[in-house]
């Protein structure tokens, strides 16, 4: 019998291929990043060099934030993203604990809607949904957006949620009964609490599929003070214009957000998502 | 409790559905649809015409459907295939012990953390024909500039290779979650009667990991087939482009020059009809494969 690490078990070369072939997937993986982080540095003309390494300013930003409606667009982002995770957690939150805890005729049909809505492609519903809006004088509103948003990721996120909730024994919610308090008050006061990883997952998935829409936002908001950021950096690269200085800075500043609550969410991804899909 | 569920989707997913669906046996578009302009309502005009719309895109007369459907399913193959692969190769060299394992691991994982426009438009200066970085390091090494954005063919590469960067980190997670599921002890009982490394990949890590990768490759599926922004910014709203799968063409259809609700409408049926029956199907594949284990 082998007492040996495999570590140790592993030879020299074996080692060395192993690590190429990471740092080489690495390299790959960061490289369009760092790429649009340096030619964000380099000016309004910087990108028509893209392998120099010189002439670092921080034009383009300065340009972004005090010239353009950059400013507009990312909070527009930010409540767009802010209310459909806040109103998307709560709808799913509700849905996926009544799926996974009662009995109720057509309970197995809607855990399959739910994933069947993931399958809608934006064609079918965007005219609907636009005349619909259209009829309610929604359009052009971040409560229109919001609730069209939320049609994308709560089926996914209810799905997800079920899974989780499946995990919290069914105990807690006797003895919450014991105690007297209603369904509503087992779930709002004791599985809420439990379940704050699998919510934490869920709104930063909302929170990132309503960050990064472009289908809808694109048709739905048509003044320029109510885009989106992925409605806004449209008009920077767009077929009249190219700017891609404005671009690069842009993005990074997009990114920045969106990376940090991505660095403290990835490891609970993982959990919540296959939580879901193996047992769903 | 289920309720608020029950009525949002109704209101949000199955209203407009059940429209889409209305909508799709008329001929509405821009001109017919019927509006409010300020106090004044206009009537809409637009007729029932049946199957019309669907003979229309399965006869091929409208937006050449089967060579779209050819490319847009060679589309999604590949890109699953890729996620898959890369994904699966990339999480069992990260599922060993080994230095720097989290360091690779966060680094592997950050371009799902870009959201897909920014991917999208990053892309697109890197494949710029003068002045991309691509092009210009293939200068160096005294390769000609390829148009990578131009040519239909080329275009086809280039945007899979966007969806590929941008997909593998997804799969290589949840198959690491996967991996990481299946107990250790198979993998040394497997060893200790002799199976060879090939041997306990195909008899104990690829069975394992199959409720993950069923469930992995029908939701990257549905996503891929679906994939909007990726093909809708790299390759640019220029009309006429053969790069386009299924859902941009429908939404140019809806939303470019004469709106062609109906035709939308009809386009959008068709693909979800075809995601239906490819997830009828692959359920099927999986609850047999369970059986003869």
């Amino acid at each position: 019998m082998s007492t040996t690490t495999p570590r140790a078990r592993r030879s020299k070369g074996a080692s060395a291929a192993l690590h190429t072939t990471l740092v080489v997937a690495s390299l790959v993986a960061l490289f369009p990043i760092a790429f649009i982080a340096l030619v964000s540095l380099r000016g309004e003309d910087g990108w028509t060099h893209p392998t120099r390494l010189s002439g670092f300013t921080l034009s383009n930003y300065r340009h972004v934030l005090a010239d353009t409606q950059f400013p507009t667009w990312f909070l527009n982002s930010v409540i767009v993203a802010g209310g459909t995770m806040l109103l998307g957690v709560l709808i799913s939150a509700s849905a996926g604990y009544a799926v996974s805890r009662m009995r109720f005729p057509g309970g197995r049909p809607l855990m399959w809607s739910f994933l069947l809505c993931q399958m809608f492609p934006v064609a079918v519903l965007i005219v609907p949904l636009y005349n619909i809006l259209g009829g309610l004088g929604l359009l052009d509103s971040y409560g229109g957006l919001i609730l069209t948003l939320c049609s994308v990721s709560v089926p996914f996120c209810a799905w997800m949620l079920k899974g989780y909730f499946d995990t919290v024994p069914r105990e807690i919610d006797e003895s919450g009964r014991v105690d007297g308090l209603t369904p509503f008050g087992t779930f709002w006061r004791l599985i809420v609490p439990l379940a704050r990883p699998g919510l934490a997952v869920t709104a930063f998935y909302t929170f990132l599929t309503a960050w990064g829409e472009v289908a809808f936002a694109t048709q739905f908001m048509s003044s320029e003070s109510k885009y989106t950021l992925a409605v806004g950096l449209q008009t920077f690269v767009g077929p009249h214009r190219a700017e891609w200085g404005l671009m690069t800075a842009s993005s990074v500043l997009i990114m920045v957000p969106a990376g940090l609550l991505f660095f403290f969410a990835q490891k609970h991804l993982v959990a919540g998502l296959t939580a879901g899909g193996t047992k769903g | 409790m289920v309720l608020p569920v029950v009525v949002v989707l109704a209101v949000l997913v199955g209203y407009p559905l059940g429209r889409g669906l209305y909508l799709s046996f008329t001929d509405a578009d821009e001109a017919n649809i019927g509006r409010v302009i300020g106090d004044f309502h206009v009537p809409a005009t637009y007729r029932f015409v049946g199957l019309d719309n669907y003979w229309n895109i399965l006869s091929g007369k409208e937006g050449s459907f089967y060579p779209r459907l050819g490319w847009t399913v060679v589309w999604t193959a590949s890109c699953v295939l890729l996620h898959y692969s890369i994904g699966l190769g990339l999480a069992m060299l990260l599922n060993r012990p080994m230095r720097g394992r989290s360091l690779y691991r966060v680094l592997l994982i950050l371009p799902w953390a870009v959201p897909a426009f920014v991917a999208a438009f990053a892309w697109k200066l890197m494949y710029n024909t003068q002045n991309g970085v691509i092009n210009a390091v293939l200068a160096k090494v005294g390769v000609g500039a390829v148009d990578w954005l131009g040519d239909p063919f080329v275009q086809k590469l280039s945007v899979i290779a966007v969806n590929t960067w941008l997909g593998v980190p997804f799969m290589m997670v949840a198959i690491l979650g996967g991996l990481q599921a299946i107990p250790r002890e198979l993998h040394e009982a497997a060893e200790m009667d002799g199976a060879s490394p090939w041997q306990r990949f195909r008899n104990v890590t690829l069975p394992g990991l199959r409720p993950v990768s069923g469930t992995v490759v029908l939701l990257g599926t549905i996503w891929t087939f679906n994939m909007f922004p990726i093909i809708y910014l790299v390759i640019g709203q220029a009309g006429g482009t053969k790069s386009e799968i299924l859902v941009t063409y429908a939404y140019r259809l809806a939303f470019q020059g004469v709106r062609d609700y109906a035709g939308s409408a009809s386009y959008g049926i068709v693909i979800l009809s075809l995601l239906l029956v490819f997830s009828v199907f692959h359920r099927r594949m999986l609850s047999r494969q369970e059986g003869s284990l």
